[in-house]
């Protein structure tokens, strides 16, 4: 068995909130999931569910309070591992007196590339982003969509088998998000593994292989998006028509939605044949019953929507 | 390893040419025009001496000025803008950026320097000096300047690793006019003859840098010889202080959480 592009194991963080005598609150708990070699894979979640926290631990830009993680086996302690990586970081921000030219050129060069070798990759990757024509423009004149490229184009330039994207979407108009799709199918295509977060489920729904879903911190599901949503219960719509003079019974009536001369109820898939049960004792023509299969986005609202609110970060006593 | 810490140095250096740092260039020029006009024609005989002093004070204090004001924003600046992050997930120890930082600083207070000496030496020539061997001096007073941007530039960035660059100033402006008055520090405990007061004057005595030692500038003015044991003794002296400040900020920056 290969070893994994990126495992996770465990990884718990805390944030100390407050000036005097702060408490600890708990950003990520007991993270655990592996993405494999080659896999395009999405990090979906409501905002402040640990998205970034858990990329910036996988960076070594923050360290966790527990678990650990490794990229292609090696531990992200291990400064070896970031030549394997790429990294995109959230609206990212780079120095903005170089033009697009000097910052990849400055990036390219830890990477122990040759001079010739670092003016022909950076030229390769501006045009491969599109950015060829700004090359000599100093990026305080980028646009936000022109920094994202160049974003991009900073963490692939070095070729690393595994590239984190974190919100690589975020602020892109749809061409540039078309333009950023592109980027991601042909590292796929490449053999190249692809981690990103996304709020987008529609990117995710198309581009992923495998989906994990983070709330509160915690992991509720991974698998391929159809899979995740099938973990769902489902609902079951049925279609009927009453006779004339026959009522509803009033546990139904209210939950019944009336379409010209016909009618139509959703129920939960185990309250189906008591449904049927209560239509057939008014004798109610059943004209169709079909499962109302759940997308991405409803499983996505439904945690929005859960209990205990969407901040993600939630007090631990100590 | 070297070729990583000298990347972020050039870069340093880079973004500090690019915001017009070295524009402090021209109000220098402009001093040292000024003064050289006016020495001449208020000064008799002591043309030279008002020059070389009035020179390498504002050597100092444009250095200075940099050295602090830029030193402070040096680590925090690249957290706030989160220039960091893309930074970070590159091969390079945390180490390697800190160590990068300073020497692109210290670059760029050396390239300063250079132009002002420069400066100073066309000044100097205006009211009539002439290179001579008395005039050593100066070149080891401008050294001794350097060894004082060096050390506070490490202080400047040990501070900027965890605080804010108004703190962090305030704490190198501190420890900068405490050592410059170390020796009178030590004096005050001394004379008191309070024990209590005599310990602690003699830890501050001990524990901040002692910029005293690197004022060569009257010296110089007056042309008088400095010893070379002085020179030596600075130089380390200097080279320990910012290794060992150096390490701080390591220890400092290494665990740290970029927000």
């Amino acid at each position: 068995m290969s070893t994994p592009a990126i495992e996770i194991q465990g990884l718990t963080k805390d944030f100390p909130v407050g000036f005097w005598r702060p408490k600890m609150r708990r950003a990520l708990e007991n993270l655990t999931f592996q993405v494999e070699e080659g896999e395009v894979f999405g990090f979906l979640g409501p905002n402040g569910a640990g998205k970034t926290t858990t990329i910036k631990l996988l960076m070594g830009l923050i360290f966790p309070t527990s678990g650990t993680a490794r990229v292609r086996g090696r531990s992200i302690d291990d400064i070896e591992m970031h030549r394997e990586v790429g990294y995109l970081p959230e609206q990212p921000y780079f120095y903005d007196y170089l033009t697009a030219r000097e910052l990849l050129d400055y990036y390219a060069r830890f990477a122990n590339y040759s001079t010739a070798e670092r003016r022909e990759r950076v030229g390769r990757f501006l045009e491969r982003v599109g950015l060829a024509a700004a090359a000599d423009v100093q990026l305080r004149k980028f646009s936000k969509g022109m920094l994202q490229r160049a974003g991009i184009a900073q963490a692939i330039l070095h070729d690393p088998p595994v590239v984190i994207l974190d919100e690589p979407m975020s602020g892109l108009d749809p061409v540039g998000r078309r333009e950023v799709r592109d980027i991601m199918l042909d590292l796929k295509k490449q053999g190249r593994t692809v981690f990103f977060s996304t709020h987008i489920l529609s990117d995710a729904e198309m581009l992923c292989d495998r989906v994990a879903v983070l709330a509160r911190g915690r992991l509720q599901g991974v698998g391929a998006p159809r899979e995740i949503v099938t973990m769902q219960s489902q609902s079951m719509d049925i279609l009927f028509e009453t006779r004339e003079g026959r009522a509803l019974p009033a546990a139904l009536a209210g939950h019944a939605t009336r379409i010209g001369g016909r009618s139509s109820i959703t129920v939960a898939e185990d309250q189906l044949y008591a449904t049927l049960e209560q239509l057939r004792g008014c004798e109610a023509r059943i004209l169709s019953v079909s499962p109302i299969h759940p997308t991405l986005e409803d499983y996505f609202l439904q945690l929005v929507g859960a209990p205990s609110g969407s901040r993600g970060i939630e007090e631990i006593s100590r | 390893m070297n070729a990583t810490v000298g990347s972020v140095a050039v870069n340093t250096f880079r973004e500090a040419v690019r915001d017009r740092v070295l524009y402090n260039l021209v109000l220098f020029a402009l001093l040292m025009m000024g003064a050289a006009i006016l020495v001449g024609q208020i000064s008799i005989g002591i043309e030279q001496l008002v020059i070389v002093n009035l020179g390498l004070s504002a050597i100092s204090f444009f250095g200075l000025v940099m050295a602090i004001f830029i030193g402070v924003g040096l680590v925090y600046k690249e957290i706030e803008k989160r220039t960091l992050y893309s930074l970070l997930a590159k091969p390079i120890h945390r180490w390697q950026f800190l160590v990068g930082k300073y020497a692109g600083l210290l670059l760029t207070l050396a390239v300063n320097t250079a132009f002002m000496t420069l400066g100073l030496a066309a000044a100097f020539f205006y009211v009539g000096g002439r290179i001579a061997r008395a005039d050593i001096p100066i070149l080891i007073a401008i050294y001794f300047i350097l060894l004082e941007f060096a050390l506070v530039t490490a202080l400047a960035l040990f501070f900027s690793c965890f605080s804010s660059p108004m703190l962090s100033t305030l704490f190198t402006l501190g420890i900068y006019i405490a050592g410059v008055f170390a020796n009178d520090i030590r004096s005050i405990g001394e004379f008191t003859q309070n024990p209590m007061l005599l310990t602690i004057t003699r830890v501050v005595y001990f524990l901040v840098p002692n910029f005293h030692n690197f004022n060569a500038i009257a010296a110089a003015g007056h042309g008088d010889a400095i010893p070379f044991s002085l020179v030596w003794q600075n130089t380390l002296y200097a080279a320990l202080y910012v290794a060992l400040l150096l390490i701080a900020a390591t220890a400092v920056f290494s665990r740290r959480n970029l927000k």
